[in-house]
């Protein structure tokens, strides 16, 4: 029975709705990544190429550009500048892209090279100046726009003992985050003392690979993703990042991704198919996190990627190995 | 189609195939015996990389390794035994059986993959290995990785 009677909200009484199928790729979808305004979402690949969707009409996705000259391998993740002008992606080909469209047309006008394999990652400073890629090769690389399409390798960080999944940053203050195959995750920031890029801090708990990490909008949350069948949520207490919350029990494969929402809903998805919302729970002494909604079969395949639009909290979009990206309308 | 990455299925093929339709895979209903059996039927044929006999010749794999789970879609565990312990081919047999039954298998499934117990020097990190999707999707698009699987699951005449 719905908690009716206490208030609360509950599984049943939130709406989770598929509101539109859109199938495009050929293959395993990897990620798909919101443009800063949330009018436009880029999507890519198993099939090498980028496409980007806007809305036409109400409910009502529509694919206008495909980028295909980019990548000789897949496309493992894109990513918007803060600005929106433009969009990187890391390929499995060992190089990141970056495109803009100066010409009038997305175009690629750099190209990112010194990563030994797969680049698994790609993201933005929130100044829009630095950008940080990660590798199989167990690096993390910070780069530098120095001048309008050059970019110069600020920092090559070793920290990681293996394969690094996804790259991160704080959204007001410079630190960039990095989580392993290694089961770790790590927080980085630009030592003026030391003059240098350097790992402050190892966030250790999950027990194998995390996959993904983010950071909510205030910045006071970052939430992380394992193979090991949970999230994590870690809070800054005195200075020091501690895992505040463990959501377990819910997700029965890997889970893949995490996103949060403009009001502070954490949305998880993986390899059981399954897409959930979890909301934080004040009530209590302890912080946990209750499941307000969920869909069991939210794709026929892996869950890959889930995004929540950057401005509208009703509105998520995910991406799956059975090749459909799909939108969501939640309330 | 770019060179060096043509495959000889058409079926669900890794690179090119489109995978099976939602409206399609919905509500197929698939025995376990029946899957478990399909399954055998794949990785049983599938050759050694290094010895001209198949994976089920050397006992590498055996019907009492498959395990079938039903959820609302079928959860296939592997279990296999390497010749040696130190076999460093164990991540490309790994590799073979995923590869062939992902490309395969006719119904929506998860796979799981795992040396036998006790069978392997560095069994955890082979078995975290070849479980990890993006890592073996990676392997796939290297040239000589890929031929080296195509050669093995490549079904005789």
């Amino acid at each position: 029975m719905p908690d009716r009677i206490t208030g609360e909200m509950s599984v049943e009484e939130n709406k989770l709705e598929a509101i539109q199928t859109l199938n495009k790729h050929t293959g395993r979808v990897w990620h798909v990544s919101w443009h800063p305004e949330g009018k436009t979402f880029a999507s890519c690949g198993e099939d090498r190429t980028i496409r980007l969707w806007s809305m036409e009409s109400k409910n009502h996705w529509v694919n206008k550009v495909v980028l295909t000259e980019g990548h000789k391998r897949t496309v493992r993740q894109v990513s918007w500048s803060p600005c929106g002008n433009y969009l990187a992606s890391a390929s499995f080909d060992g190089t990141t892209c970056i495109w803009d469209k100066k010409a009038g047309q997305f175009e690629c006008n750099a190209t990112l090279e010194g990563h030994e394999n797969e680049v698994k990652s790609v993201a933005w400073a929130p100044n829009g100046k630095l950008l940080a890629t990660c590798s199989r090769d167990k690096s993390v690389w910070v780069w530098e726009l120095v001048d309008d399409e050059e970019y110069d390798c600020a920092a090559v960080l070793n920290a990681h003992s293996q394969d690094v999944k996804k790259v991160t940053w704080h959204p007001n203050s410079e630190i960039l985050a990095s989580c392993s195959y290694d089961n770790t995750i790590k927080l980085f920031q630009d030592d003026p003392r030391e003059g240098d890029w350097a790992c402050q801090t190892t966030l250790e708990g999950h027990l194998s690979t995390v996959w993904s990490i983010e950071f909510d909008k205030a910045g006071e949350r970052l939430a992380s993703c394992s193979d090991d069948l949970t999230v994590k949520v870690w809070k800054q207490q005195d200075h020091v990042w501690k895992c505040a919350s463990t959501i377990e029990g819910f997700h029965n494969r890997t889970i893949y991704d995490i996103s949060w929402s403009p009001t502070g809903c954490l949305a998880s998805a993986g390899g059981d198919d399954g897409l959930r919302i979890f909301k934080e729970d004040t009530d209590n002494d302890e912080t946990t996190y209750k499941l307000i909604a969920e869909n069991k079969q939210a794709h026929t395949q892996d869950i890959n990627s889930v995004a929540w639009n950057p401005v509208d909290p009703t509105l998520l979009v995910t991406c799956s190995d059975d090749g459909d990206i799909k939108v969501w309308h939640f309330e | 189609m770019i060179e060096g990455l043509e495959c000889t299925f058409s079926n669900a093929n890794l690179l090119t195939g489109k995978p099976l339709r939602n409206e399609e895979v919905q509500h197929i209903t698939i025995n376990k015996d029946e899957l478990k059996d399909i399954v055998f039927d794949l990785i049983r044929t599938i050759r050694d990389p290094e010895k001209p006999q198949t994976l089920e010749d050397l006992n590498v794999v055996y019907e009492e390794g498959i395990e079938v789970k039903d959820g609302h879609v079928s959860c296939v565990r592997i279990e296999f035994n390497p010749t040696v312990p130190h076999c460093s081919l164990a991540t490309l047999i790994g590799l073979c059986i995923r590869v062939k039954l992902e490309r395969n298998v006719p119904y929506p499934f998860k796979l799981d993959i795992y040396i036998k117990k006790g069978a392997h020097t560095t069994e955890e990190e082979i078995n975290k290995q070849i479980n990890d999707k993006e890592r073996i999707s990676a392997a796939m698009e290297n040239p000589n990785l890929k031929e080296m699987v195509e050669h093995c699951i490549k079904e005789e005449d």
